[in-house]
């Protein structure tokens, strides 16, 4: 019996990856035809943004969760640091003629040049826009990522709950600086900053045919994102990071310098909530600091609970639920009529009025929380020779229970 | 130099009041934190709450009715919270109770936009604290001055009461070892209600003060305070009253400080930084205990 | 039980996506009526809750009312019923987004809104990339309309609003110093401001002191109390509604004399309830002063007061708030482009738009190139503290300059 498993595994994991991949480029390849080919009706015209939006609070939800699940480092300071990733790509993605528009109480600005522009002269308007926008959105990385460096020399040597606030209060002082009119003509102070490259601008015209990648493209990137933290949990500083969770002294016995490794998750969570922030201001086409409040981070860190903690399959299907739940499928709850599905025509109901949405989500989100104290996905992952095995695991068991009793130990 | 004291007299009255009104909301998280070790988002919440039942209560009762209605609800409302979100997931990872604090807060401001419809709603005067007096040059509400004699008085008799009856005896041992005490025979339960049943108190007391002074209800005003009076028990050291009560005067007198001095697009973010410096150089706050790592 | 709630919850799920689905296809089989003669739909993108809830409600009832009085609209020889389809925005720009792509997937041939400048920047190319064009009614941000076809407006806008209430100001008030507050990170407070003070500084010699503060502040005694000693003779607020009666409150507590000028955010009955029996003085410029046209206020009030939900929707009276109007006439400008574009599709309405003449109850509506109707005055009100309405204190036209 231990034999057969034994000899089971490997090809369990092959099958298991492939199905993965698979499962990925079949994802693509929808994600495609959603952009290019199905019909714009009014499922697909809601499917798009929801897609968008999911992808990349998956990736913000999942650089909180490698801070908060994988390190056991408390941090609340999520929102400024996607506030700094935004307004970095923002600020460098602003087309120079529409400079003058956009600051237009700071004398056009100080920053005079766009990324997306400079490139495109070289490589042409949309292979311009493509790479400036991944050029910008690492900049927004970057800057966020030095950000809580600088921060995290500080910070990091307190504990828990202390920790928790302080980088709450860090992300509320960010915010007042983004805000300050000293700051302006780069911030644009209590202003909008727009008309920069969004997600509408990643096109190609190959032949006589346009390509959209419009919802491609932030998933290509959140994927990207997503797949380098789960590489480095599963590296040897991932171990370390866990380690610390468990135990913070015994980590440090066992050798493991607890404030580079604290400074590692730290800097790395923020570089991708960094660009988290950029790709939502992609999405959003516009970019103020007053919307990146605390309650943000309190959202994101509501999804990596819900998701589980501990678990990146879980934070990725968090976010598109809440997202989806949030932004789309509650709404006729506010619409004052209970629509019949599939015969169509509506029921009116008086107490269907703006904001029951919103008790109904959050009724919702209480049922789960204290229904599945441990998340969606506990700390287990999403996995796909688990899957295999857990299924074979059946089977076996019942054949096992069959010939003898005494065979199920061995399960 | 009169018109230096008379000019800036204001700032300071404003600035105590403001405290006094931080302070009262402030106890409720601190002593919630002492003994569960839970961030009780929704307690800002709940203080916006009583605001709201105050609102609808005097548009039938007579005002002082209302005012024990107000009381008595929200200490219902702060046990029932206790029960129905936070008993259940006693043996749960702290991070679910902590989400299930803010699930509570996202329940209760979506409820107050439901039921309001997201319009603000006008505070009734009282009209024993909404008087007008004159102090100097300047004039102000009475409620800026009993808000701090209010706050004194009420934290005194909870430093008493903690200190010196059986029930606070149970408070402080829960507060220090949860199993031993259970295990000395304190009904953990009662004393966790006991804890919510105070901390709403004052909350409501603190949601009258407060909205006499500033008499607009809108269901995110508990918020703010919620967070300035976290900030207060935090840099007073979480889980000791009366750092929570010197935390809150304090970061009342400074942000309002601030504001005078013209830096006014800083004032919150001052707030922060003196949290941040403070912290930095007592990791456990004012007052708090040193934290002593088992090994 | 576990179990079951699970299987129960993921049931609710799926029941709010088949509505969702479902609804989708109703609004495909709606589109396919739409072609053959049944209903219209006209968009409506307002706030209904968040800090501008309050103004975006009372936005709605005019346009609720107007699609009550004139139900039908015949566009090149057809009768289409008109239905409102109201989404609500959140007043955020975060939910901005999705918000605009609920009301497109239900098909509307032109969208009215909103409230607040922000949002309308926010959802702007989501409507542009939709192909489908949209009116403003009160959003005075220039930057809403500026470089594109799809976005019209009906109001006036900050550029011209600034400079009118700095000449009443100085006209009116005879304003030597003027402290202006706002809030930080709002870009409606900052851009008032700022037009404000260009105009007060270099053209009418007032001296400015603009001060910010955060966002959720309720005590402004700090705040009334620097404009106190630093001598300002007119305090300049432009704020959003819920900090309106924070401040009035405040100032009058602390017997401030000096007159409070606001925009026209402040033009709510909920604020001049907060300023009744009180000694302030409140000035707000506005788009529309109530005793303009008798008929249309008559039957609004019948209207309002039908509906216990109206009535609480426009704070719990009758009175008509200018937004109200705005949203009444951008209705009939909506109706007038369909009639004039004589086709139901997004794209004829869009290019049918800019020729689009119609004299509401706020005045005679005409585009300019950039998409503003051309507006030359705004109307000044202020408070009476004894009734607890607002009373007309002045027509104030733009300087010629």
């Amino acid at each position: 019996m231990g034999k057969k498993l034994q000899a089971a595994v490997p090809a369990e994991k092959k099958i298991g990856n492939l199905i993965a991949v698979v499962l990925i480029a079949a994802l693509y390849v929808l994600l495609y035809l959603l952009d290019n080919v199905l019909p714009v009706n009014s499922t697909t015209t809601m499917l798009i943004p929801v897609l968008q939006k999911g992808a990349i609070y998956a990736l913000v939800c999942v650089s909180m969760n490698l801070l908060n699940g994988f390190t056991g480092l408390f941090s609340l300071g999520q929102a400024g640091f996607m506030l700094i990733g935004a307004y970095s790509y923002a600020i460098f993605a602003i087309p120079a003629e529409q400079h003058e528009a956009v600051y237009q109480y700071f004398e056009g600005g100080a920053i005079q040049f766009s990324i997306p522009q400079v490139l495109g002269n070289v490589l042409g308007e949309s292979g311009g826009a493509f790479l400036g926008a991944i050029i910008c959105l690492m900049i927004g990385g970057v800057v966020a990522a030095v950000f809580a460096a600088l921060i995290g020399i500080p910070v990091l040597r307190l504990k828990s709950d202390y920790l928790a606030i302080a980088t709450l209060g860090f992300a509320e002082i960010i915010r007042a600086l983004f805000m300050w009119n000293g700051l302006g003509r780069i911030t644009n102070g209590s202003n909008l900053l727009r008309k920069y490259t969004s997600f509408a601008n990643m096109r190609f015209q190959v032949g006589g045919t346009v390509i959209k990648l419009d919802t491609i493209f932030p998933f290509l990137i959140a994927m990207l994102g997503i797949l380098t933290i789960v590489l480095l949990v599963n590296s040897s500083y991932g171990r370390a990071f866990k380690s610390i969770r468990d135990d913070e002294i015994a980590a440090e016995a066992m050798g493991i310098n607890l404030f580079k490794h604290k400074m590692l998750s730290f800097v790395i969570s923020s570089f991708f909530a960094g660009v988290g922030g950029a790709l939502l201001a992609m999405f959003q086409t516009t970019v103020q600091a007053n919307f990146f409040r605390s309650t943000m981070t309190y959202e994101i860190l509501l999804i990596v609970v819900i998701g589980g903690i501990g678990s990146i399959s879980g934070s990725c299907i968090g976010a598109f639920l809440y997202i989806a739940c949030s932004e789309w499928w509650l709404r006729f709850l506010d619409s004052g009529a209970l629509p019949i599905p599939f015969v169509g025509g509506e029921i009116p109901v008086p107490f269907f009025r703006d904001g029951f949405r919103k008790v109904v989500l959050s009724v919702v989100i209480m049922v789960i929380v204290l229904f599945f104290s441990r998340g969606i996905m506990g700390d287990k992952e999403l996995s796909f020779s688990g899957l295999i095995r857990k299924i074979r695991g059946k089977k076996e068991a019942k054949a096992a229970a069959q010939a003898a009793a005494g065979e199920e130990d061995a399960q | 130099m009169s018109e230096f004291i008379s000019n800036n007299l204001p700032y300071l009255l404003a600035g105590i009041s403001v405290g006094g009104q931080y302070a009262l909301i402030a106890i409720g998280y601190t002593m919630v934190y002492g003994i569960l070790r839970l961030i009780n988002f929704a307690h800002g919440d709940v203080f916006m709450v009583a605001g709201l039942i105050m609102v609808y209560a005097t548009a039938s009762l007579p005002i002082y009715v209302s005012i024990v209605l107000v009381v008595v609800a929200t200490v219902l409302l702060g046990v029932l919270i206790e029960k129905v979100a936070y008993k259940p997931l006693r043996s749960a990872p702290r991070m679910s109770v902590m989400i299930s604090a803010i699930g509570v807060s996202y329940l209760l401001q979506n409820c107050a936009l439901y039921f309001t419809g997201g319009l603000p709603q006008i505070y009734p005067e009282i009209p024993a604290l909404t008087k007008q007096v004159v102090i100097g040059s300047g004039s102000t509400k009475m409620v800026t001055l009993v808000t701090p004699i209010l706050t004194i008085v009420l934290v005194v008799a909870l430093v008493l009461l903690i200190r010196y009856t059986k029930v606070g005896m149970a408070m402080r041992a829960v507060s220090k070892d949860f199993e031993t005490s259970e295990l000395m025979g304190i009904k953990i339960n009662n004393v966790i209600s006991l804890t919510f049943v105070i901390g709403c108190f004052l909350a409501a007391i603190g949601s009258l003060l407060y909205f006499s002074n500033y008499a607009s209800v809108i269901p995110t005003s508990g918020a703010m305070p919620g967070l300035k009076a976290f900030v207060a028990a935090v840099f007073g050291g979480i889980g000791s009253v009366p750092g929570a009560v010197i935390g809150a005067f304090i970061i009342g007198i400074c942000e309002n400080i601030i504001k005078g001095m013209g830096w006014t697009a800083f004032s919150d973010a001052f707030t922060f930084v003196l949290l941040i410096v403070i912290l930095l150089v007592k990791p456990t706050g004012i007052f708090g205990e040193k934290a002593t790592d088992k090994v | 039980m576990k179990k079951i709630l699970a299987l129960l919850l993921a049931g609710c799920m799926a029941l709010a996506l088949c509505a969702c689905g479902d609804t989708g296809t109703d609004a495909d089989a709606d589109a396919d009526a739409t072609a053959s003669g049944d209903t219209i739909v006209i968009g409506v993108y307002e706030p209904m809750s968040g800090d501008n809830g309050a103004g975006g409600k009372q936005e709605v009832l005019g346009m609720q009312y107007a699609n009550s009085i004139e139900p039908t609209v015949e566009i090149d020889g057809k009768t289409y019923n008109v239905k409102l389809e109201v989404v609500d925005n959140e007043s955020s720009n975060d939910k901005a987004v999705s918000a605009a792509n609920t009301l497109i997937a239900k098909k509307p041939s032109i969208i009215l809104g909103s409230y607040g400048s922000g949002v309308s920047i926010a959802a702007s190319d989501t409507f542009a990339n939709a192909g489908v064009p949209a009116v403003g009614v009160s959003c005075t941000n220039p930057q809403v309309t500026q470089g594109n076809d799809h976005y019209f407006r009906i109001c006036f806008i900050e550029p011209f609003q600034g400079p009118v209430l700095a000449n009443f100001a100085k006209d009116e008030l005879n304003a030597k110093k003027v402290y202006c507050l706002g809030q930080l990170g709002n870009d409606y407070d900052q851009g008032l401001i700022n037009y404000f003070k260009d105009e007060a500084e270099t053209n009418l010699g007032i001296e400015c002191i603009v001060d910010a503060f955060p966002e959720g502040n309720s005590d402004f005694n700090s705040y009334l109390t620097n404009a106190k000693n630093q001598g300002a003779d007119v305090i300049f607020a432009p704020c959003s509604i819920s900090y309106a009666q924070l401040i009035i409150e405040q100032a009058a507590a602390q017997n401030i004399t000096q007159p409070i000028l606001a925009g026209d955010t402040w033009d709510s009955n909920t604020v001049v309830a907060m300023a009744q029996g009180k000694n302030i003085q409140v000035y707000v410029s506005t788009f529309y002063a109530e005793g303009g046209d008798a008929e249309f206020e008559a039957g609004f009030k019948e209207w309002i007061n039908s509906d216990t939900a109206n009535k609480n929707n426009n704070g719990g009276n009758d009175m008509i708030a200018a937004v109200s109007v705005m949203g009444y006439d951008a209705y009939f400008t909506a109706l007038e482009a369909l009639k004039t574009a004589g086709s139901t599709d997004p794209a004829d309405v869009m290019a049918a738009l800019p020729n689009v003449k119609y004299t509401g109850i706020s005045g005679e509506i005409v585009f300019n190139e950039v998409g503003d109707a051309d507006r030359h005055m705004a109307y000044i009100k202020v408070n009476n503290s004894e009734t607890g309405v607002w009373d007309l204190a002045k027509v104030q036209e733009a300087n010629a300059d």
